[in-house]
């Protein structure tokens, strides 16, 4: 390694922890603040170090009824809970059935059915938001989780990368199985789902990062605070009619609403960048 | 590739939840937009008006319309490429460091799991005009930053905290194409006397161009559609419409305005503009696949 | 079988229409956007009128702010669901006012019930703004508001100044003593700043906002404030914005931590921000002024205009449904409800009795600054330009001037080059309305 220099690296690893003080002075700012009361923030700048309230701001946020939601915190955690894993397990359910006909079927129609399925890969729900609304009131599923899960489970993302992996699959597998007398169904249960293990956790982390995060679809359908989700309600919590912004509660709950995805993020990293990589071959 | 024959029904039955999906959340509403963009309706759905071409005329001929396209590419424009250097930049420095490389990505990679809104709220916090320590910062040093009623600044904070939740991404794709780099090229060119800075402009950099192009495919798709989240919480498109972007443009004349027609005019254009965008990545990911 | 009796009854019931409670009385939904403590409120009047009678049960429901409750409200009707009573803001009037079929005006509904209304009985500046050309009424006023001047005494007596002027230029003078005293750093901000810098400066100061009575004539409306002294009081704050007399503060209710935090002196808000600057105005002593006028337009200033919202009847529903709303109305415009309602929250009164019935509890008395709106909204007959605004797509109207008026006062335009900017937006906004609604 003669093209090395040790001035560098030391510059290197410098920059580096810099960047990641600076990544992290968000996070660091809203951690100290919630920890304040409302008359210590609002005395000046806000603080970079915590305040007398411990961790009361967070019991408070999940055990009473937060002003202007019309409920507490818990609730919406619940609600984000169940939006994200509807998303995650319904995408990678259908997709899983989809991408398993397309790939190890022949019949008519297949390019037509491919081609439907995979237009869907080029308008997000944004696009397309007023008439699916409609749609979904049509359908009477304004606050409801269905109407939560099921627009959102309709672009083919998922199905687009279970493709990509079945086609990397080696035939001489299905001939064996073949040989052996199973079907489709039990190709697909005994020997295709066991391979796809790592692609499900991969797809399931992403999935659920995807559905947590929603903003403007559960923004529009849910109107009441027993469907709304926890990352929508920080807009209802900072247009505080004629009161001061409290930061504190905002804050609280902005960091209750980033520890589900951060930590399933942190402890699934290595399906996570398998699976973010995997996408792009 | 080997496949099933002779079964007739067993396809469709395992194509049916994502078709009766597809159909019912997506070709039905797409539909319903393109019959919608040549109406206008009140908003409560008591009469209708066939009007032709007019809403997309009144859409095209618009000011605001142009406005809003030319914020949305600058948003688009700085975020993507905003979100991109930083991330070369990180990661050239982390592959360097080998000892630490994997370290730094686990230390990094967490803010791609910040909802948009979420990095939204953090930075408005840090630039509020009130309370903010960075506006403190900069009124130290004379700037009087108030993203409330100064349009560039409100840009800025929607740029800033879009790039901050989107650089990691960025970092885990650049790493990996570095360290995909075979050490030997950069050794040969060492020994033939290039400095690191010769190095990376004549080897790394070209060898990193896919996964650039694609990067920047995906970093636009982001600054397009997922940013709502971060606007409607921060600035809600304003001050004087600064960051009122095609997509949050859609949303207020469509659900605070109700002006249904026009809505879906704009839907049916972006819709245009989007399938052309996503064409392109298509096909690179198609092409992709080949290899 | 008593059960299954019971059960084929109710199933009966249902399918006529009617929709039972436990006991047999019949439901009314109200939708509302009244969060926090207003919602409490809310929910307290609607179970006092469940308790004093035993035919109708009200359930209020909270939607999401004003602007979601009015999208969700038209997004129900579609789906036919809709709610029997919704509370709309007072932006969305001409929206609801057009959508005859989806509707049942309230002075229908009052006759058809046996409900007399004595229209007398009402302050005409509150019900103007939602009666029709002939005076009837179309919807129930609730919680209306109209601008004051929120003001820092503690800061005035630093600058040495006594009394708070009740002129524009009066003001001038003020803001700037206040600022070059270096009492504070800024003379004024303002919550709301199309409602209260030009809609009500307008009604304050007897200009017309827009063409055909301010919208009250019909859809041929256009805005017209491009081209009134509205331009050169734009231009004043503007100014204002450079030496600090004024500072820009946001839209809604943005501004009022500025003043809160004691970094402005005096603040132009609703009335019914009253509770809140009460509770959040902890270090200094405070006093609610009358919002000012222009002395080089009017002798005596008009009166000003509300805001808030007012509660509509959606179509569709039984006839028990619309006895049990006419009730429930009735209920709500007594001198008590009101009464209670006003003094708690800080919006306006709907009728002479309740403020009477206030001035006999001594409230005005205990409660300084609590009458400073009424008094502003009484004592003069409305004009076509003071009666209030009738605009089609006016919460549009009102983003595209708020949107304007950031460029104003940010320097990116003259007033009159950006009002101009606004007023062709705006009437392009008015014609398509004219256009879905003709």
């Amino acid at each position: 390694m003669r093209y090395r220099r040790r001035g560098l690296d030391i510059a290197s690893h410098a920059l580096l922890i810099l960047a990641l003080i600076a990544f992290c002075l968000p996070v660091w700012l809203a951690i100290t603040a919630a920890t304040h009361d409302q008359a210590s923030l609002y005395t000046g700048t806000a603080p970079l170090w915590f305040g007398s309230e411990g961790l009361d701001n967070f019991r408070a946020v999940l055990t009473e009824p937060v002003g202007r939601l019309g409920t507490d915190v818990t609730r919406l955690l619940l609600n984000s809970t169940v939006m994200a894993l509807g998303i995650a397990l319904g995408k990678i359910a259908i997709a899983i059935l989809a991408a398993y006909a397309i790939v190890f079927f022949r019949f008519p129609l297949r390019r037509l059915c491919f081609w439907l399925i995979f237009i869907t890969l080029m308008l997000p729900v944004e696009v397309r938001i007023m008439p699916t609304y409609k749609v979904a009131a049509d359908l009477g599923l304004l606050n409801s989780y269905v109407g939560l899960i099921l627009p959102l489970i309709a672009s083919a993302t998922a199905t687009f990368l279970f493709r990509q992996f079945y086609l990397t699959v080696p035939p001489e597998l299905l001939e064996a199985a073949r040989v052996d007398g199973a079907g489709p169904w039990r190709f697909l249960k005994d020997i295709l789902l066991p391979l796809s293990t790592t692609n499900i956790a991969a797809l399931f982390v992403i999935m659920f990062l995807y559905g947590w995060n929603q903003y403007l679809w559960p923004l529009l359908i849910t109107t009441e605070s027993d469907h709304m989700t926890i990352v929508v309600s920080l807009k209802r919590l900072l247009s505080s009619a004629d009161n001061l912004v409290p930061w504190q509660t905002v804050m609280a709950t902005a960091l209750l609403a980033m520890l589900p995805p951060v930590a399933v993020i942190v402890l699934m990293q290595r399906y996570f960048v398998k699976g973010l990589v995997d996408a792009e071959k | 590739m080997a496949t099933f024959q002779r079964h007739r029904v067993t396809p469709w039955l395992l194509l049916a939840p994502q078709l009766a999906v597809v159909a019912i959340f997506f070709f039905w509403p797409a539909a319903q937009a393109m019959l919608q963009a040549f109406y206008v309706e009140d908003p409560f759905g008591l009469g209708r008006t066939f009007v032709a071409f007019e809403n997309f005329a009144r859409v095209l001929a618009s000011a605001e319309y142009y406005r809003a396209l030319g914020i949305t590419v600058t948003f688009s424009a700085g975020v993507a490429l905003g979100a991109m250097a930083l991330a070369l930049l990180l990661a050239v420095l982390a592959d360097r460091v080998i000892k630490g490389a994997g370290a730094y990505k686990a230390l990094l990679i967490w803010p791609y799991a910040v909802a948009p809104a979420v990095a939204g709220v953090l930075w408005g916090f840090m630039l509020d005009p009130e309370l903010g320590l960075i506006s403190a910062g900069l009124g130290a040093l004379d700037i009087d930053w108030n993203h409330q009623l100064n349009g560039g600044q409100a840009m800025a904070l929607v740029v800033m905290a879009s790039i901050w939740k989107q650089m990691s991404y960025n970092f885990v794709f650049f790493l990996a194409g570095l360290q995909a780099i075979p050490r030997s090229l950069l050794e040969a060119a060492a020994i033939d006397g290039a400095g690191p800075w010769r190095r990376f402009w004549t080897i790394t950099f070209p060898l990193l161009s896919p996964t650039s192009f694609f990067l920047l495919v995906m970093n636009s798709v982001y600054a397009f559609f997922e940013t709502f989240g971060t606007i409607d919480a921060t600035t809600a498109g304003g001050p004087g419409g600064a960051t009122r972007t095609l997509v949050y443009k859609v949303f207020e004349d469509g659900f605070i305005g109700y002006d249904l027609g026009s809505s879906a005019a704009q839907s049916v254009l972006l819709m245009g503009l989007v399938g052309l965008l996503t064409l392109l990545q298509f096909r690179y990911l198609e092409r992709r696949v080949q290899y | 079988m008593p059960r299954l009796y019971a059960g084929a009854l109710t199933l009966g019931m249902a399918a006529a229409g009617l929709s039972l409670s436990a006991h047999g009385a019949t439901e009314i939904a109200w939708w509302h956007a009244m969060g926090g403590e207003l919602g409490n409120k809310v929910d307290e009047i609607a179970a006092d009128f469940n308790a004093s009678q035993d035919d109708y049960v009200v359930e209020p429901s909270f939607r999401g702010n004003y602007s979601e409750t009015m999208t969700g409200a038209i997004a129900a009707f579609r789906a036919g669901e809709a709610p029997a009573i919704v509370q709309i803001y007072e932006v969305g009037t001409a929206t609801m006012m057009n959508a005859e079929g989806a509707i049942v005006p309230v002075h229908e509904l009052m006759s058809e019930s046996g409900q007399d209304v004595d229209p007398g009985a009402f302050l005409p500046a509150v019900t103007g703004y939602y009666t029709d050309a002939d005076g009837r009424m179309l919807s129930m006023p609730f919680n209306s508001s109209t601008p004051v001047v929120y003001v820092n005494r503690d800061i005035l007596d630093e600058a040495g100044v006594d009394a708070v002027p009740t002129t524009w230029q009066g003001l001038g003078e003020t803001l700037g003593r206040i600022v070059d005293s270096g009492a504070a750093e800024c003379g004024m901000t303002t919550t709301w700043p199309s409602w209260i810098q030009l809609e009500n400066f307008s009604a304050r100061n007897d200009l017309p906002f827009a063409t055909e009575q301010n919208g009250f004539g019909g859809l041929e409306a256009r805005l017209s404030i491009d081209d009134t002294a509205a331009v050169d009081h734009i231009q004043r704050l503007a100014d204002w914005q450079q030496d600090g007399r004024f500072d820009y503060g946001g839209r809604f209710d943005d501004a009022a931590p500025a003043f809160y935090t004691g970094r402005c002196a005096m603040l132009m808000a609703s009335s019914a921000s009253l509770a809140g600057v009460r509770a959040n105005a902890e270090d200094f002593d405070f006093s609610v002024a009358p919002l000012p006028y222009d002395s080089d337009l009017v002798d005596t200033p008009q009166n000003s205009i509300i805001g808030g919202a007012s509660l509509w009847v959606l179509a569709g529903k039984s006839d028990e449904v619309y006895q049990g709303v006419a009730r429930f109305f009735d209920y709500l415009s007594s001198a008590e409800v009101q009464a209670d309602w006003h003094q708690f929250s800080g919006y306006l009164p709907i009728t002479q009795a309740a403020y009477e019935l206030g001035q006999q509890q001594g409230f005005y008395e205990q409660n300084p600054g609590s009458a400073v709106a009424i008094e502003q909204m009484t004592g003069v007959t409305p004009t076509a330009n003071s009666k209030g605004l009738r605009l089609g797509n006016m919460p549009q109207i009102r983003d595209v001037i708020e949107e304007q008026l950031e460029r104003i006062f940010n320097g990116d335009v003259s007033a009159q080059d950006g009002l101009s900017e606004a007023v062709r937006r705006g009437n392009a906004l008015l014609e398509r309305f004219q256009q879905a609604n003709g």
